[in-house]
């Protein structure tokens, strides 16, 4: 049975549908890329997998579990954790504060080895615990977004475009990262416009196009496949 | 306790953006419950001290009464008036609060009719300097005032401690700054803001019981001009942030004894408000800008 799986999930903005109708899988272990350009969908699908937005039809269930229209937080404490597109940082709370939020859900008290397990993937945030979250530059950010949403012990890892704004050499650092948790057992579900590194760490992909899926493959035979070139790789 | 109350206001307005305005009269409430739990024990305007519980007792009951009524009330006004309209534009949630304020005022009237009610005398008024120690100063040390200030201060320094330190508290600041974000790591926000309502409540019914010991009578409106006031003092100290209320509130309480002492009580709210507008001329977001 699949982790996470999206079935003919319909969402709307009032009478806008910005979904229309998709359908995905993610298995444990995996990690799984939905790539498209500006205004196809993506943060729509994680919006709505989170439980900000109620799928209008469709049903998302998580491990064979209808999780579909319950709210936010249930969701979260269910195993899904969101790192959202432009990071979402409490700005006026300290980095340890924002790593605590993260865990708000879950009911053990000793949060030490997850501390520990944030700050041995983001040595950074270690420097900078007591600093105020607003304070910190766009890629420390995106490093406590992911922290943040990795101390809820997700069962699935769901990531809105964390290369956005940042310099080539650290969106690498991201994305070998991103490989290092999954390594580490977390499942992810990874949404870039930057399809080419998106496919270099993934295993499999969707190729979301105004709200519907038009592709879906093996990531190598994404980053090989023509239209996928011609239209999100800059080729052609 | 001006800044008791001003701590209501930006306790909701720092996670709501909501300008409670009932939040006078829910206090104006706090006084009656508190009247009715101190006329219950015998004590009354009349036959001053009772002879059989001691006032203490007598405060304590009133005070958790108090607390506790004006904490569920306000629970309740969110859930009725506030939560349905909080994704609709922001002058309906307002709107529903003025009626929630005329709605609490009429309660209040309906209860103990139109007129002033006095309170008993509780606490002793004495100077201490001058009959405990038996100083001949020019400086008066009141009981009462330090009997206002030694609860005052302690509950604000308490609160800013819970916001800081607590779960809860943390997750207060976390809805306040991205609500949907909150929810995203697992924060239940509705929990939240009904908590955070309970907070602000029980701050007005402690706030009912102290004004009512100080000033010894209370009247229906009560609510309004008290409700005024407090929300300058929040917009004062910078409306949203908790440390701010409570200067916005000393200050303003300092503005307005002087006046009555040095100038004269008619001009205690002019004084009050012009300081208010050459504040906010200067600094827009109030003494201490907005940070809950
Ligand atoms: N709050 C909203 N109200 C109305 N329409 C919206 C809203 N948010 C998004 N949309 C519309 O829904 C569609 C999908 O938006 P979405 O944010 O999911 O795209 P995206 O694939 O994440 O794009 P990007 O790469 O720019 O982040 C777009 O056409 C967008 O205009
Ligand atoms: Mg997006």
């Amino acid at each position: 049975m699949a982790l996470l799986e999206l079935h003919d999930v319909s969402t709307y903005y009032g009478s806008i549908q910005a979904l229309k109708g998709i359908s995905l899988t993610v298995d444990k272990g995996e990690i799984v890329t939905l790539i498209g350009s500006n205004g196809a969908g993506k943060s729509t699908t994680l919006r709505t997998i989170s439980g900000l937005l109620r799928p209008r039809s469709g049903t998302v269930t998580l491990e064979g579990k209808d999780i579909s229209g319950k709210p936010a937080h249930e969701i979260t404490a269910l195993g899904v954790a969101q790192s959202p597109e432009g990071r979402r940082i409490f700005g006026r709370l300290t980095v340890r504060e924002n790593l605590e939020m993260g865990a708000y859900g879950r009911t053990e008290t000793d949060l030490t080895a997850d501390f520990d397990r944030v700050f041995e993937l983001f040595p950074r945030l270690k420097e900078r615990v007591d600093q105020k979250g607003g304070t910190l530059s766009g890629g420390e950010q995106q490093m406590l977004a992911i922290g943040r949403a990795l101390m809820a012990k997700p069962r699935i890892l769901l990531l809105d475009e964390p290369s956005m704004g940042l310099a080539p050499i650290l969106v690498e650092l991201i994305f070998k990262i991103i490989r290092d948790i999954n390594t580490q057992g977390t499942t992810v579900l990874l949404v870039e416009q930057n399809a080419l590194v998106a496919l270099s760490v993934a295993h499999r992909g969707y190729v979301l196009q105004t709200g519907s899926i038009v592709l879906a493959d093996s990531a190598k035979a994404l980053a090989s496949n023509e239209m996928v070139r011609k239209a999100y790789l800059g080729e052609g | 306790m001006i800044a008791l109350i001003a701590l209501g206001y930006t306790l909701v307005y720092g996670i709501i953006e909501l300008i409670n305005f009932a939040h006078g009269d829910l206090f104006m409430l706090g006084t009656f419950v508190s009247l009715t739990v101190v006329g219950a024990f015998g004590f009354s305007t009349l036959f001053g001290a009772s002879t059989t519980t001691p006032a203490v007792l007598a405060i304590v009951v009133a005070l958790v009464a108090s607390v506790v009524f004006c904490g569920v009330l306000n629970v309740a006004i969110e859930r009725i008036a506030y939560r349905r309209l909080r994704h609709a534009p922001r002058l309906a949630p307002l709107i529903s609060a003025i009626g929630m304020s005329f709605i609490l005022v009429n309660i209040g009237q309906v209860w103990k009719g139109p007129s002033s009610q006095g309170f008993p005398t509780l606490i002793p008024d004495f100077d201490i300097l001058r009959d405990v120690f038996g100083m001949q100063t020019l400086v008066q040390l009141n009981f009462k005032e330090i009997f206002v200030v030694g609860i005052a201060v302690p509950l604000m320094i308490g609160l800013t401690l819970f916001i800081r330190r607590t779960k809860i508290g943390k997750a207060m600041r976390a809805v306040a700054q991205d609500r949907e974000m909150a929810g995203l790591v697992g924060i239940n926000v509705d929990q939240v803001i009904s908590f955070t309502f309970l907070l602000g409540g029980m701050l007005a019914g402690a706030a009912g019981l102290i004004y009512g010991l100080f000033n010894e009578n209370t009247v229906f409106n009560l609510g309004f001009s008290a409700g005024l006031k407090a929300f300058t003092a929040a917009v004062l100290g910078g409306i949203g942030n908790v440390t701010g209320a409570m200067l916005g509130g000393f200050v303003l309480g300092l503005i307005g004894a002087l006046t009555v002492q040095y100038v004269g009580a008619r001009w205690e709210q002019v004084l009050v408000f012009s300081v208010l507008v050459i504040i906010l001329v200067f600094r827009p977001l109030g003494l201490l800008g907005e940070e809950v």
